[in-house]
């Protein structure tokens, strides 16, 4: 008889890579759904191409460069479906498509594929095609106008939330509006309730853990607190949580696990360098988002962060600080 | 001072296998296999040859320094001293007696009728020659352990916080007062302030046994633990009982601490009061890949095949067979190998419970992180390992890792952490 001899342990835990994944798609469900209501049908056709570019370009990589099949990780899709969220609904479909393969292929593929890649594939597709097409990526659809489900969109663009805010004014949606979602913006980003019940999701299935959303959030909750640019600094903050993609950012993004610290000190740190970066770019950047260079660049730091936090080492003569 | 041990995991326990199974004694084996090391330390040299005749309990393999003599668990005539298989993995030399089935009985340890009679050094000479190692698993010499002095606590460890086994519950529900005994034969030896028996919460019959016993013994304490992985692990118990930190490279005794498990106290009392050296332990045989789960008395030296079939046997699909627990155990090619001071159990697993073999990449999620008992960052250890870079393996604290093997269970890309923990342990120490 023929034992199998590997190392211990001998038991595994129920996690597993696509299962991780799967949580995530699940839990952008609402925001996908919310997206679709807002938006119309063009909305979900602009994740369908987007998830299915990623995945494809998945497949395709992996055989051209004679590695195993990883689709059925899921985490192609969760990139597809994330940048996709990023979008407006009105963007090209090749648009998306490109973005897609751009960030499966060269910002994941290339880096030596999932959890070796440097920065978010999501966020710098994004950056991509906020580079190649600054148009077609900042044509925002007002709530509920009846986007052509096939061919260009023609529309000229309704101004969001932030395109008030860095004149700067407060909006003029309600903050009631902006928490469901009744304002322009990309697809993703504009119903906070659906990013907060997925993120709930999240957080009870174990896959995210709080500190790198709250030390993000907690950090643009300060800094707008404290440089409001509005008449009141609570009604200011409150807008800048809401506007915008730092929700999405925050709850998405910045906890992806390949482009974020592992050790809780650094998840701390990079949250609140997440945060303040937003702040600032919102504040003095050329656009009237920040959370996508402010993520990507944290991103590029994240090494460093967790350089400067090791963890505690059990019976550790003294505390060991610094760079090692 | 209780405090929570850092990390660690709740793996289903799968203790209801065999659990509240009285143990019985396996039946007499047709030959005992006893390498002559079964400790930590130097190998035995042995005392007889091929053809001697021997005694159940005659000492028939000893050595200088850190060293436990081995006896013979069976009478009968030695058929031959070779390398034989060992259930840590390796070959070690070992004395192969065909039993006679006479159990002829010859201690070279008187009993005592009055062990409390007994000093300090008198009783540690005693624990030396009935052989008596560390029965968790560890086998680190016993009396070496309890030449230390006096220590602030002494500990008594009946956690069994590995899933599946119950051979530490068996034995307490069967016999509690010789463990007790032995306990405070420890108590006499090292002179402890507080003496405590800790106990994982999910063993209701054996802290009502304790509990029952120890109503008469205030000095000793029952510190009834959630149950948790690692929790029996020797610097995680002095953490959680203690609330203080063995340092790293150090021993319990830096912090005043000696550590027991409860089983090697019940052979301690053995070998003092009765005169019998280590000659059985308690094994459980568990599993889905066994057909009758259960606890049993095993003389040292039997082969698994033997214990195996005393459990009736291994199902159809057995997929893999541990000596020892799920999380630290040592998986067997084959069923050769004897049952050693240390092995507490025999887990035969179905592929079903062995999970998804498959490795994936790492994620980064840092569940491994989370999970450490110790503090490291096994991701990066896996990492370094892989591409054999001691200075990094060495400054990520490499040689702490105590291979519990939480990090490997967490992990949703099941990598084999551990085994690259190990090899990278075994680079580092040949760079030094």
């Amino acid at each position: 008889m023929e034992f199998d001899v590997s190392s211990s342990p001998h038991i595994r835990s129920g996690d597993s890579t696509r299962r991780i994944m799967l949580d995530v798609l699940i839990a952008l469900v609402p925001t996908l759904i919310a997206g679709t209501v807002i938006f119309g049908l063009r909305a979900l056709a602009v994740a369908a191409v987007s998830v299915a570019a990623a995945v494809l370009g998945e497949w395709l990589w992996r055989l051209v460069t004679r590695q195993y099949n990883t689709v059925g990780d899921l985490s192609a899709a969760v990139t597809g479906l994330l940048l996709a969220l990023t979008l407006p609904a009105t963007v090209p479909y090749w648009a998306a498509a490109v973005g897609a393969l751009f960030a499966v292929v060269v910002v994941k593929g290339c880096f030596g594929g999932l959890g070796q890649n440097i920065f978010n594939p999501a966020l710098a597709a994004r950056a991509l095609l906020m580079l190649v097409i600054p148009a077609a990526m900042t044509r925002f659809a007002a709530p509920g106008t009846a986007l052509p489900l096939t061919g260009a969109v023609d529309i000229a663009s309704s101004a969001t939330p932030l395109h008030h805010m860095v004149m700067p004014a407060l909006p003029e949606v309600s903050l009631l509006d902006m928490f469901l979602g009744n304002t322009g913006g990309c697809i993703g980003e504009v119903s906070a309730l659906a990013l907060l019940i997925g993120g709930a999701y999240l957080v009870a299935r174990d896959v995210i853990k709080l500190r790198i959303p709250v030390s993000y959030l907690g950090t643009v909750a300060v800094l707008t607190l404290l440089f409001p640019r509005g008449q009141d600094p609570l009604l200011w903050m409150a807008y800048s949580l809401l506007g915008g993609g730092v929700l999405l950012g925050a709850l998405f993004m910045a906890s992806d696990y390949a482009t974020s610290p592992a050790t809780p000190g650094g998840q701390v740190l990079y949250g609140v360098g997440c945060g303040a970066l937003t702040v600032l770019f919102r504040y003095v950047g050329l656009y009237p988002e920040g959370v996508t260079y402010a993520v990507l660049l944290m991103n590029a730091a994240s090494w460093l962060l967790e350089r400067f936090t090791p963890t505690r080492l059990f019976g550790a003569p003294q505390r060991k600080g610094g760079l090692r | 001072m209780r405090s929570r041990f850092w990390g660690g995991v709740h793996p289903a326990g799968r203790k209801e296998l065999s659990a509240d199974v009285p143990p019985t004694p396996c039946p007499p084996p047709k030959q005992v296999i006893i390498p002559l090391q079964q400790h930590i330390g130097k190998p035995c040299t042995p005392l007889v040859k091929a053809g001697d005749m021997v005694k159940m309990g005659q000492r028939i393999g000893d050595g200088e320094g850190m060293c436990a003599p081995v006896h013979a668990s069976v009478s009968g005539r030695v058929r031959t001293v070779e390398a034989c298989r060992h259930p840590s993995g390796f070959t070690c030399p070992a004395v192969v007696i065909e039993n006679d089935g006479q159990d002829a009985y010859a201690s070279e340890l008187a009993p005592i009728a009055d062990p409390a009679s007994l000093d300090a050094d008198g009783l540690i000479g005693r624990i030396h020659g009935a052989g008596i190692v560390g029965m968790g698993g560890a086998t680190f010499p016993t009396d070496i352990k309890a030449s230390i002095g006096k220590v602030e606590t002494l500990i008594a460890n009946a956690c069994e916080c590995e899933p599946y086994i119950t051979a530490d519950d068996a034995l307490i529900c069967s016999d509690a007062d010789r463990a007790i005994g032995g306990l405070l034969l420890l108590r006499q030896i090292l002179n402890p302030a507080r003496t405590v028996i800790a106990i994982e919460d999910n063993k209701k019959n054996a802290i009502a046994a304790l509990a029952d016993r120890l109503k008469t013994r205030p000095e000793i304490e029952l510190a009834v633990l959630p149950t948790r992985y690692p929790q029996g692990a020797e610097k995680q118990l002095i953490q959680v009982l203690t609330g203080r930190q063995v340092p790293s490279g150090g021993l319990p005794r830096d912090v005043g601490c000696a550590v027991f498990n409860i089983a090697t106290c019940a052979s301690i009392r053995r070998a003092v009061a009765e005169g019998e050296p280590l000659l059985r332990r308690i094994v459980t045989v568990t599993g889905r890949g066994v057909k009758e789960p259960k606890n049993l008395i095993v003389p040292i030296g039997t082969p698994i095949s033997d214990v195996v079939a005393a459990a009736g046997g291994l199902t159809d699909d057995v997929w893999k067979v541990i000596a020892g627990g799920p999380m630290m155990g040592k998986a067997q090619p084959d069923l050769t190998a004897p049952v050693t001071k240390g092995v507490n159990a025999v887990v035969a697993l179905t592929r079903a419970e062995n999970g998804e073999a498959a490795h994936h990449s790492c994620i980064r999620c840092g569940k491994c992180v989370t999970v450490c008992p110790m503090g490291l960052q096994p991701l990066y250890l896996y990492r370094f390992s892989g591409c054999g870079d001691r200075e990094m393996l060495r400054r990520y604290n490499i040689l702490d890792c105590i291979e519990c093997g939480c990090c490997a269970y967490a992990c949703p890309g099941k990598l084999p952490i551990v085994a690259a923990i190990r090899t990278g342990k075994r680079l580092v120490k040949e760079g030094k």
